[in-house]
């Protein structure tokens, strides 16, 4: 124990941790609460010296929105799908990465670099690519005459082209280049730690497969996926709570519009409903719906960790 | 099964293309196993040894040489078909399996016409189990062994689908003190039940001669001394293998041949017949010194060292390689420890003479 009368020394070392975090992270937390559990508490009001009744308002309010179940639906839509494709890809990625010996540290570097480069502008990047006319806020009347990459990569092929992102597109296309874009954009971290997970599984595990004439399959199902477990369980927990706060990569492609020109704010999330809710001076509201979405990302991330007990070994 | 290792040799190419050379792991290695046999490859660290043991078994292919299994030329043929048993040397159990899905997973790897039930699988699995005393501990986890459970695991997992050759990996440098003595007379015990001819590496020599049928000494890729254990240490074919089989060691001096007599400074201690006038090695086994008021060799007594069945006296003397001359004599006899000095004289047939060059053996014959 340390002597009491140098207690104040240890106070004053932990002192400026201490203050950073009582002030960005305790004060917000605790100011989100108080905040949400203020009937239709708004920021301008209570500066203008307005009192607020306690109640759960701001709660049942964010709920009845129809915009909120839509902003829910596409969260949890949007992690559904892209969770389990971008694991999948990252472990066979990784997989394949950890058994080539030549062009391994390059081909390394090109799969991290979605990781470094800016999420608007790859977001602008794949805009581009699945473009489907010169103007992204063409009309029906405008000549089609695709600039995106991609569909004339469908036209090249003699297929017809799709209406991706522009005016007048549906909803499925929308969410297919959302997917597309989130599980690239995904990929580099997972393959990150997957490979390191890899690359730290004991040779000598293989030997003895080898020894035993284990099937390729059989070693990376019955040898590879549990050894690697605890990665896989590391980066689905944490995709998945990346994936409720998906806002930026629907920026990055459609813009503050949250949506195609004829359709503004379809594909609008959670955290961009909150983000809304700010611009309107609903503070209460928003404060309201971040609570919402933390519950929401504590109870999948507890569903997680329990499935994840029975599923990873050791 | 007998194994034939015909001029086999393993080279390394050098990792640096500028500064390295390339590294020859296993030089020219020529041996029949015996069909049914124990044999110990024994050596220092680096000496080839493991690389031979991962040849046999098909995980490292050999730059050149054969070998065969029994008849059959296995050089070419890979690994899962040569019907080895490969023990690891830190045992290689799949962390995430029981025991006995460990056991079963060589098993389930069978196809075709070698496919068995699933009442055949668990029977064998049980029959591997029982030998090495396991059959207890079938549904816990790797984690949840000692190590020399998990050893015997692994042994399990080896021989149960019934291998023509078991190849073990320093099968005990995992394990402590007492559990090795154990395990090493386990390993000798499952040897002669199944008859397996067994291979097995490890740099401690007090293991290789306790257990091995034959004994094979390597140093830096090359064979040095092929032989039983016994015969390996009574008749070393070079300082190398003097020194490296005996604990403790065997005492080297320095030492001249001058007219059939063999000097230690200016003490003639043993006449030899038949060896030219030369500057040699002397190799003493510690158990050679025979304690004699006349005896010709005199050393400076430094301590005694009271082990109760024996006595070892820790002498020096200039001519000594080693720090210090260790004699190891019955506890019967009384050492006089404030003289300063201890006399010996010698027992002939602990005595080697080496060249001082190549350092291989002078034979002699006693007068």
């Amino acid at each position: 124990m340390v002597d009491s009368k140098q207690q104040w020394k240890a106070w004053l070392y932990l002192a400026p941790a201490i203050v950073l975090l009582l002030i960005f992270t305790v004060w917000p937390i605790f100011n989100t609460v108080r905040m949400a559990l203020l009937e239709n508490y708004s920021g301008l009001k209570a500066a203008a010296g307005m009192q607020f009744e306690l109640g759960f308002g701001n709660f049942v309010k964010v709920v009845q929105y129809k915009r909120f179940v839509q902003c829910l639906k596409n969260t949890c839509l949007l992690c559904v799908l892209t969770v389990p494709i971008s694991t999948l890809l990252a472990l066979l990625v990784a997989v394949a990465l950890n058994s080539i010996k030549f062009l391994q540290k390059g081909l390394q570097t090109i799969f991290f670099l979605p990781y470094v480069t800016n999420s608007i502008a790859i977001g602008m990047v794949f805009a581009a690519m699945f473009n489907i006319v010169g103007s992204f806020y063409g009309t029906e009347n405008e000549l089609i005459v695709t600039a995106g990459i991609i569909n004339n990569i469908i036209g090249f092929f003699g297929g017809k082209h799709i209406n991706w992102i522009n005016y007048g597109s549906s909803y499925e296309a929308n969410m297919f280049v959302m997917v597309v874009y989130i599980v690239w954009n995904a990929l580099p971290f997972k393959i990150l730690v997957l490979l390191g997970g890899l690359q730290s599984i004991n040779k000598q595990y293989y030997d003895a497969a080898k020894v035993d004439g284990t099937p390729r399959r059989r070693v990376f199902t019955h040898i590879t996926v549990p050894l690697l477990s605890p990665m896989l369980a590391y980066v689905i927990i944490t995709g998945f709570i990346g994936g409720f706060k998906e806002y930026t990569s629907i920026v990055g492609i459609f813009g503050e519009n949250m949506g195609p020109p004829d359709d503004a704010g379809r594909l609008n999330t959670m955290v961009g409903f909150i983000y809304d809710a700010l611009e309107t001076n609903s503070q209460g509201r928003a404060s309201a719906a971040a609570l919402i979405l933390f519950g929401i990302i504590l109870v999948v991330t507890l569903i997680n960790n329990q499935v994840s007990k029975k599923r990873v070994h050791y | 099964m007998k194994v034939v290792l015909q001029n086999l040799t393993k080279i390394f190419p050098s990792r640096d293309k500028k500064a390295g050379k390339e590294v020859v792991a296993v030089n020219d290695f020529t041996f029949e196993i015996p069909d049914g046999k124990l044999i110990g490859l024994l050596g220092p660290s680096g000496c080839g040894k493991s690389t031979t043991l991962y040849m046999i078994s098909g995980l490292q292919k050999p730059t050149s040489g054969k070998i065969f299994f029994g008849e059959d030329d296995v050089t070419e043929v890979s690994t899962e078909n040569r019907g080895i048993g490969l023990v690891f040397q830190n045992y290689a159990l799949y962390p995430h399996m029981t025991v006995k899905q460990n056991i079963l997973f060589p098993l389930q790897n069978l196809k075709g016409a070698d496919k068995l039930s699933k009442e055949e699988m668990d029977k064998r699995a049980l029959e591997a189990a029982r030998l090495v005393q396991i059959d207890e501990l079938m549904e816990r986890k790797p984690s949840e062994l000692s190590g020399g459970q998990q050893q015997r695991v692994a042994i399990a997992r080896a021989l149960v689908k019934m291998p023509r050759v078991l190849l073990l990996d320093e099968p005990l440098s995992n394990l402590d003190a007492r559990l090795r003595l154990q395990t090493r007379e386990e390993i000798r015990r499952i040897q002669k039940e199944t008859g397996i001819t067994t291979v097995f590496v490890t740099h401690d020599q007090e293991e290789a001669m306790s257990i091995s049928d034959l004994i094979v000494v390597m140093k830096l890729g090359v064979v040095q001394q092929i032989g039983q254990p016994q015969q390996v240490y009574d008749d070393p074919a070079n300082l190398f293998v003097a020194k490296f089989l005996g604990t403790p060691p065997i005492n080297v001096l320095e030492g001249t041949v001058r007219g059939g007599k063999v000097y230690i400074g200016q003490e003639a201690v043993l006449e030899v017949a038949g060896v030219a006038d030369q500057p040699v090695y002397i190799g003493i086994r510690p158990e050679g010194f025979v304690l004699d008021e006349n005896g010709p060799l005199s050393c400076k007594l430094s301590n005694v060292e009271v082990m109760g069945r024996d006595v070892s006296i820790v002498s020096t003397n200039p001519a000594s390689l080693n720090p210090v001359i260790r004699s190891i004599i019955n506890a019967d006899n009384r050492v006089d420890v404030t003289s300063g000095t201890v006399r010996y004289s010698i027992k002939p047939h602990k005595f080697f003479l080496f060249h001082k060059d190549t350092e291989e053996r002078i034979r002699f014959e006693v007068k």
